[in-house]
């Protein structure tokens, strides 16, 4: 394939990457930066978010695009409610202790992918895309499903974009991120709002996933990728940092596509990890971190 | 899942020395010789090694179908050597580390006469050499070349199904001289895809065709399209075999890459076994052709023993579930295990098998096998066996995608894929 195909082609996958990418990412930043919990179950929310799709799909029957309408509702709920239970019942219990709420959180990543394990088994099973068109550039095909991926990711950032500067919820978060005890003393609930908060960034990893689910299968090994790139990702970006994880989540994204086309799928994993070692080193704050107080 | 009955851990110092003594006192006693008598009614244990979890986990649930299917037609007709069989079943995640356990699992915890069962061939690397050592026959139903490579040991043996090797070399005259000649390959990137790799590179140049490109695509992989650049334009066909839960997004997504200008296509149904055909994006794979082991879809000539077959372990027309019309089997491959199972038993009688103390004339036993004709105990087709190599060499299929169904149109001899022996294991001792 000529040069500028080939190049328009690992830009589009590449595209596709960075946006799922970027909306679990933001999760995940999200529940550090206001939590300062670093949630290593993330990966299984997002897989969670996968099978209920595929759960309301096939029971939806009818035309695809009804399922997959109604997956986009109900997975993003019902996996933001089993955080937020998750939130009340542990985390909760450990004072978000940061050393404690890891091991809690690992243990949640095996709960979790244990239980879908034993409900809805080993098989990796399909959900169908809600259209199924395909475009023919002169040199290959592309199916325009992933193309509306990367529009709804970018709308649902604006979304949480809004919802953090806009709203009075975005503002209480706000001001639980930056101090605590304070908020406290404003009469924010703050146990209520890291709840909230823990369950809208596992529903927008399970958001990522419904998005994801028709491209690929949902299968109860699938948190692992994502969980590790989006750790790449708020490393580089500054965790915390809402902006930083967007920027980085399309440089990653963007990077991985272009450089598994042109070389190597594992070099552009080598790749991203070698930037996580040299962002640590450097600036272990991130790009666009603050230092820690 | 059968556990260890003895929990060591319960019992204290005291009854276990307790117990240790009145066994030995037991053993002791004139008359006492409960495995020693002519004819034991113990069951025989046969230790299934099965994919249930990982990524092998669709092949897993219908080889144990199969399996179950298989043995329970051999206990109704009297079992083995007039004793019953019972099958210990043990998950090893599709882990080459946990395979090595469980085959360690079925010699030491649940006695097992034999392991059997293993599909992909990097947990049949990881366990096999274990299996040597504890000199436990164990018999793989994988495809895999080692077996015949000479890279295991005078336990492993490959009875049930052929091996890459051989299906290539059967399969490669028929796509150079209808396909095209210039190729490009897909194929997962370890033991299994390198088979592929070098075996089927070797007989399309033997053919006079040529391999213009190679692509090797990581096992764990979950999106494709990155790859198909890599197609070079001139290429006339495409040879895939991919394995794992991502196969459905890896052919739907060549289907998006090239729409209707794509090349010829010869696919191994690895790459869509348990997957529907006409799961929507697959449209495009009608016309092109597949490597099938077994037909998936009952053709017109369908023989008695194919309907046997499918009748016992649950199958329909289409080769899926008769349950659920949505559960498609692992048809292509799963008689192996079927007919592994039947050779054991053959082995077993042929060897007057009575205990763990027989395990060396069993192998012995197998290794003289020759001729097994197409039968109910091989509904697949006809075999050969070679007992210097360890591995079974029978017919293959080459069926085309017509109106979302696969029509066979090619049967290779089972000569067709014969190649010269790599290593003779009789020599090795036991």
């Amino acid at each position: 394939m000529d040069f500028g195909p080939y190049l328009f082609l690992a830009s589009l996958e590449g595209a596709v990457t960075a946006a799922v990418l970027a909306l679990t990412a933001v999760g995940l930043s999200l529940v550090f930066g206001v939590m300062r919990v670093v949630n290593v179950a993330h990966g299984e929310f997002f897989m969670l978010g996968a099978v209920v799709a595929w759960w309301v799909a096939s029971y939806a029957g009818g035309h695809p695009a009804i399922g997959f309408a109604l997956a986009l509702l109900i997975a993003p709920i019902v996996t933001g409610a089993v955080a937020a239970v998750a939130d009340f019942l542990v985390l909760k219990r450990l004072d978000y202790d940061p050393e404690r709420t890891i091991v809690a959180t690992i243990g949640l990543l095996y709960i979790i992918q244990q239980t879908v394990l034993m409900t809805y088994g080993p098989e990796a099973r399909p959900v169908e895309a809600p259209f199924n068109v395909r475009i023919y550039f002169p040199w290959f095909g592309y199916s325009t499903y992933k193309f509306f991926v990367i529009g709804a990711a970018v709308a649902i950032l604006l979304g949480v974009w809004l919802l953090m500067t806009r709203t009075r919820f975005g503002l209480v978060m706000r001001a639980t991120q930056l101090d605590r005890e304070t908020a406290l003393a404003f009469a924010i609930p703050v146990d209520r709002v890291y709840a909230l908060v823990f369950g809208l960034g596992a529903a927008l990893a399970a958001l990522a996933a419904v998005l994801i689910v028709p491209i690929q299968q949902a299968h109860y090994l699938m948190g692992g990728d994502p969980l590790l790139l989006s750790f790449i990702v708020v490393i580089i970006g500054g965790l915390g940092s809402l902006a930083g994880t967007i920027v980085a989540a399309v440089l990653v994204g963007m990077s991985d596509g272009i450089i598994s086309v042109f070389f190597s799928p594992t070099l552009a994993k080598i790749i991203a990890t070698l930037l996580v070692a040299l962002v640590l080193v450097f600036r272990p704050q991130g790009l666009f971190g603050k230092r820690a107080l | 899942m059968p556990r260890s009955r003895k929990s060591p851990i319960l019992a204290t110092r005291r009854t276990v020395l307790k117990s240790v003594a009145a066994g030995a006192g037991l053993a002791a006693m004139p008359g006492f010789v409960r495995y020693a008598q002519a004819q034991s009614s113990a069951p025989i244990k046969i230790g299934f090694q099965v994919h249930r979890t990982g990524i092998g986990a669709a092949y897993g649930r219908w080889y144990d179908r199969t399996t179950t299917a298989a043995v329970k037609l051999i206990n109704d007709a009297g079992g083995i050597n007039g004793r019953p069989v019972e099958i210990i079943a043990e998950d090893d995640g599709t882990d080459p580390k946990r395979g090595a356990e469980v085959v360690e699992k079925f010699a030491s915890q649940h006695n097992c006469d034999v392991g059997y069962g293993t599909l992909f061939s990097h947990v049949v690397m990881g366990s096999a050499p274990r299996a040597g050592e504890i000199k436990l026959p164990y018999f793989v139903v994988s495809e895999g070349h080692h077996v015949a490579s000479g890279a295991l040991n005078r336990y492993t043996l490959q009875p049930g199904i052929t091996d890459v090797k051989s299906q290539v070399k059967s399969m490669a005259p028929f796509v150079m001289g209808n396909l095209g000649k210039k190729v490009t390959m897909i194929f997962p990137d370890y033991a299994f895809g390198h088979d592929h790799r070098d075996f089927f590179s070797a007989a399309v140049e033997a053919n006079g065709g040529q391999v213009i490109e190679k692509i090797a695509i990581p096992p764990t992989e979950t999106s494709f399209t990155k790859y198909f650049p890599k197609i070079p334009r001139e290429t006339e066909v495409i040879y895939h075999v991919m394995v794992g839960p991502a196969v459905l997004t890896f052919v739907k997504e060549m289907g998006e890459f090239y729409g209707p200008n794509k090349p010829q296509i010869f696919g191994f149904i690895d790459s869509l076994e348990a997957v529907d055909l006409n799961s929507p994006g697959l449209e495009f794979l009608d016309g092109t052709y597949f490597w099938e082991g077994m037909p998936r879809y009952t053709q017109a000539d369908q023989n008695d023993y194919d309907k046997h077959y499918r009748a016992a372990v649950g199958v329909d027309d289409n080769g899926a579930s008769v349950s659920d019309p949505k559960d498609v089997s692992t048809f292509a491959h799963m008689f192996g295990c079927w007919e592994t199972l039947y050779v054991i038993k053959a082995g077993m009688e042929a060897a007057g098998y009575q205990g763990p103390q027989d395990r060396a004339k069993l192998i012995e036993a197998i290794e003289a096998m020759t001729d097994m004709p197409h039968s109910n105990e091989h509904p697949q087709g006809a075999k050969k066996f070679n007992g210097r190599t360890h591995q079974v060499f029978g017919p293959q299929y080459i069926s085309k995608v017509e109106g979302g169904k696969l029509v066979v149109q090619h049967t290779t001899a089972i000569e067709d894929g014969f190649y010269p022996d790599e290593t003779d294991y009789t020599t090795q001792s036991f």
